[in-house]
């Protein structure tokens, strides 16, 4: 299975047509994948928070949008998350490189990751795990969830989802 | 001018198009000199104003008009090439800049001293950037609409801010009604 093309499309079957990126090394393939594909509109960010910010103005122009992003930027997007995403009923898939879990080979990831999971709790962010690439099969349920419910919801991807990081 | 002055001025230019306006007092004044569906008032996140309003204009075709301050475009600096490489026609990035951050105290910010936005958003790949002073908005917004191309307008100003009340409209309602104006 291809799975920066599984994720693509099961982006693109639910009317995701716009997505922000700000890269990281276990994204690379996805974000290439999307940039590449002439159903989804690629715009990079130079900050997730600006991302959110270009999402929540395409939603209201009526386009399905997503971010792809690392758990690092739940420390940059904690106000926006509330006080716009939230606040304003927003929906939002947040698809996020899960750094500093099993696999990682750079150590100061894990100081983000060991508060990854408590400050979506802490928000009430739905949040789901994949460690597994069978995993990926819930995708598609998560983002018609997404688009039920009009909250940010986060999928949160280690590096044993993605193959390892590296030689790792 | 103040800014309250200059939104007064433009009211009539704003009245027919899709706003997105910034945060704080900005938003207060506009709310009370001409709420419109067609306007997003912001309530919070400081500095997302202009990504918002790209993120809207990439997403369908009617006109967007953003209303931004220095200090905000200071605090989300990364749009600027964001808006340099892919902004289309359709949208307007109108930076009141009265060197100040007025919702906080009229603070003075970098653009009081020796920092340029409209140098700023030149070297960062905005083709189309106007520089004005106050009284000569109305007609340099007007220019912007009709050029069809992206703009970024700084509009140079004095720092004070009109009393006004807090919007207490809710964030959904604001949200839903905008909406329909841009699919109206």
């Amino acid at each position: 299975m291809n799975i920066d093309k599984r994720i693509a499309d099961d982006l693109a079957a639910n009317g995701v047509s716009f997505v922000t990126t700000v890269p990281c090394k276990q994204l690379a393939g996805v974000i290439e994948e999307i940039d590449q594909r002439d159903d989804i509109f690629h715009i990079p960010s130079n900050k997730e928070d600006e991302g959110m910010g270009l999402c929540a103005g395409a939603w209201m122009g009526g386009k399905r949008p997503a971010i792809i992003m690392q758990n690092t930027a739940i420390g940059v997007t904690i106000n926006t998350l509330a006080t716009l995403i939230q606040y304003y009923r927003m929906p939002l898939p947040m698809l996020i490189s899960y750094r500093g879990e099993l696999r990682e080979p750079v150590a100061c990831q894990v100081e983000m990751a060991v508060h990854t999971k408590a400050l979506l709790a802490q928000l009430n962010i739905p949040a789901y795990h994949f460690h597994w690439q069978k995993d990926v099969e819930e995708f598609d349920n998560i983002l018609k969830y997404t688009f039920m419910c009009n909250k940010p919801v986060a999928i949160l991807t280690d590096a044993n989802f993605w193959g390892g990081y590296g030689d790792q | 001018m103040i800014r309250s002055e200059i939104l007064k001025e433009i009211a009539p230019i704003l009245r027919n198009e899709l706003v997105v306006c910034n945060i704080g007092i900005p938003s207060q004044e506009l709310h009370a000199i001409d709420d419109q569906p067609s306007n997003f008032y912001m309530l919070g996140t400081m500095g997302l104003a202009s990504s918002i309003g790209l993120g809207l204009a990439l997403a369908q075709p009617k006109p967007v008009i953003v209303i931004d301050g220095d200090g905000s475009i200071l605090t989300n600096l990364g749009t600027l090439p964001t808006i340099g490489n892919n902004a289309p026609g359709n949208y307007i990035l109108m930076i009141i800049d009265n060197g100040s951050y007025g919702s906080t105290g009229d603070q003075p910010t970098y653009t009081s001293q020796r920092t340029d936005l409209a140098g700023m958003a030149r070297a960062a790949g905005c083709a189309r950037v106007v520089e004005v002073q106050d009284k000569d908005t109305g007609p340099a917004l007007e220019e912007a609409l009709a050029s069809g191309e992206a703009t970024v307008l700084v509009v140079k100003c004095d720092s004070g801010n009109a009393k006004m009340p807090v919007i207490t409209m809710d964030p959904v309602v604001i949200r839903d009604r905008f909406m329909k104006a841009v699919a109206g």
